[in-house]
């Protein structure tokens, strides 16, 4: 049976209400970055792609991962399918009411948490999405999108923040509170970065990108005001991210909101300030897509830490991630031949990675790394393999890649018939002769 | 051969998972945990070698 949380107060409730309505400005933060960081000719088919898939993924969550995910406690069915294995208890999928009936009468907490994955999933998918930015097909991107909502965020979303076997490892294996992820690290962030690996794996590089011989070709983004626009917008959605899971999802006190809301900041200056150097330093002038990478793998990285560590460490984890991301996209796209145009790996999946494993070292109950450590495993060991499988079985039936001429003329002239900014002159691709 | 590294990583999955129903005690536990990711980023490796395998063959 789904555990009944404590009943939260009024204020609270309010408070959480509220600031879930601003955790959209994350959205529209990476909507932006996600857009900036491909080309001019595809950059209206990714912005409409970005709104396209936040409406997919509400309406298939809505039909169906909402059912699985069981987070309406106290609604007929909501226990969820359990079987035992040595003697405990594995709750592996909910059984939530059809097209959230009874919403209206469940729990005001229980409406919150529906409310907060409905956010999560929109975000976790249109991660994939920037990664496969100018070749990446409109309509495939949106069957991805719905695969991801009504398959697999559903069974995560169930076993991490709805009572699931994750959930339970603190009260049935004696693992500190159970694998902690209040602001979605392992759910939205490590979930979209894998994701995005295996769509850039099943849809292959941009043309031009890897040359037959010689480095790999620098393709840039096309708007870096855009770009960090986007960080700032992602910030404020962040913060009220953050704060809302940890009010959700961990039972916090209002007064420990503060110290949460500092936490975020501190991870996603500590990352600018460490890339920045980092880049200044090997490249002689900072680079503003990277520092844009980073500053979103420090928030990423506190989604999981910022409500459990102390500013200190805070501090530490964005630094480390803002080390980190740089020259991981210099890795990926040298040495293993990823073609991701927002880096998505990076920031997202090894960000995410990052703050659940501070999350575990840091947090003061017992075993609660080895937690950390078995909801990461599940992730890479259980639910890439499973994204990879339902995206090479979509890819089959509906191919992710454009054509050539596609991604010769744009993505806006090609599927959407006109570009984005029709009055610019695009000039011609000289990796094409 | 990707296919192959797709195909460790579950294993990995499962080793975790048996790490928690087979030791009680913390220390061999949080051990075999880390066994079944070691197995798990070996997959991945496998994967991604792999993929750069075919890559190198079809580049245009």
């Amino acid at each position: 049976m789904i555990p009944i949380s404590p009943a939260m107060t009024d204020a609270a409730f309010a408070l959480a209400l509220a600031l879930l309505l601003l955790a959209p400005l994350a959205i529209a933060g990476v909507a932006f970055i996600n857009t900036g960081l491909g080309r001019s000719r595809s950059a209206a088919q990714a912005l409409l792609g970005n709104l396209a898939i936040v409406a997919v993924t509400a309406i298939v969550f809505a039909l169906v991962g909402a059912t699985f995910a069981g987070s309406l406690p106290g609604t007929p069915g909501s226990a969820g399918f359990v079987f035992q294995a040595a003697g405990k208890p594995w709750n592996w999928l909910g059984a939530g009411p059809f097209l959230l009936g009874g919403l209206a009468a469940a729990p005001a907490q229980a409406q919150l948490a529906v409310l907060f994955e409905f956010m999560a999933v929109a975000m976790a998918a249109l991660i994939p999405w920037g990664s496969g930015a100018d070749r990446f097909r409109l309509t495939a991107g949106c069957a991805a999108a719905a695969a991801m909502a009504g398959i697999v965020f559903p069974l995560l979303a169930h076993w991490v923040w709805a009572g699931g076997w994750l959930s339970q490892l603190g009260v049935n294996f004696s693992l500190g509170a159970g694998f902690l992820d209040p602001g979605g690290a392992a759910t939205v962030h490590m979930f979209g970065g894998l994701s995005a690996l295996a769509v850039i794996w099943i849809a292959g590089p941009r043309k031009g990108k890897f040359p037959k011989e010689g480095l790999a070709t620098a393709l840039p983004g096309h708007n870096a005001v855009y770009i960090l626009f986007g960080c700032m917008i992602a910030l404020v959605g962040w913060l009220a991210w953050n704060l809302a899971g940890a009010l959700i999802w961990l039972h916090a006190p209002l007064a420990a909101l503060p110290v949460t809301a500092i936490n975020t900041v501190l991870a996603a200056s500590a990352a600018l300030v460490a890339t920045f150097t980092v880049t200044r330093v090997r490249f002689g002038k900072p680079d503003a897509s990277l520092c844009a990478n980073a500053w979103l793998a420090g928030l990423v990285a506190s989604s999981a830490c910022a409500a459990l560590v102390t500013p200190g460490v805070a501090l530490a984890v964005g630094f480390i991630a803002g080390i980190a991301t740089p020259l991981l996209v210099e890795f990926l796209e040298l040495a293993v031949s990823i073609d991701d145009p927002s880096g998505a790996i990076a920031v997202h999946a090894a960000g995410g990675l990052l703050g659940l494993l501070a999350a575990g070292l840091f947090a003061p109950q017992q075993g609660q790394l080895v937690a950390q450590l078995v909801g990461i495993a599940t992730l890479l060991g259980l639910v890439f393999p499973l994204v990879y499988l339902l995206f090479w079985v979509l890819n089959r039936l509906h191919p992710f890649r454009a054509d050539a001429d596609g991604e010769r003329i744009g993505m806006d002239l090609h599927e959407l018939g006109g570009g984005a900014y029709p009055e610019f002159v695009i000039h011609r691709d000289e990796s094409y002769r | 051969m990707k296919y192959a590294g797709l195909l460790v990583m579950p294993a990995g999955f499962f080793l975790s998972i048996a790490a928690l129903t087979l030791f009680p005690a913390p220390a061999p536990r949080a051990g075999f945990v880390l066994c079944g990711l070691a197995v798990e980023v070996l997959g991945l490796v496998v994967a991604v070698r792999g993929h750069m395998q075919a890559r190198g063959g079809s580049r245009p």
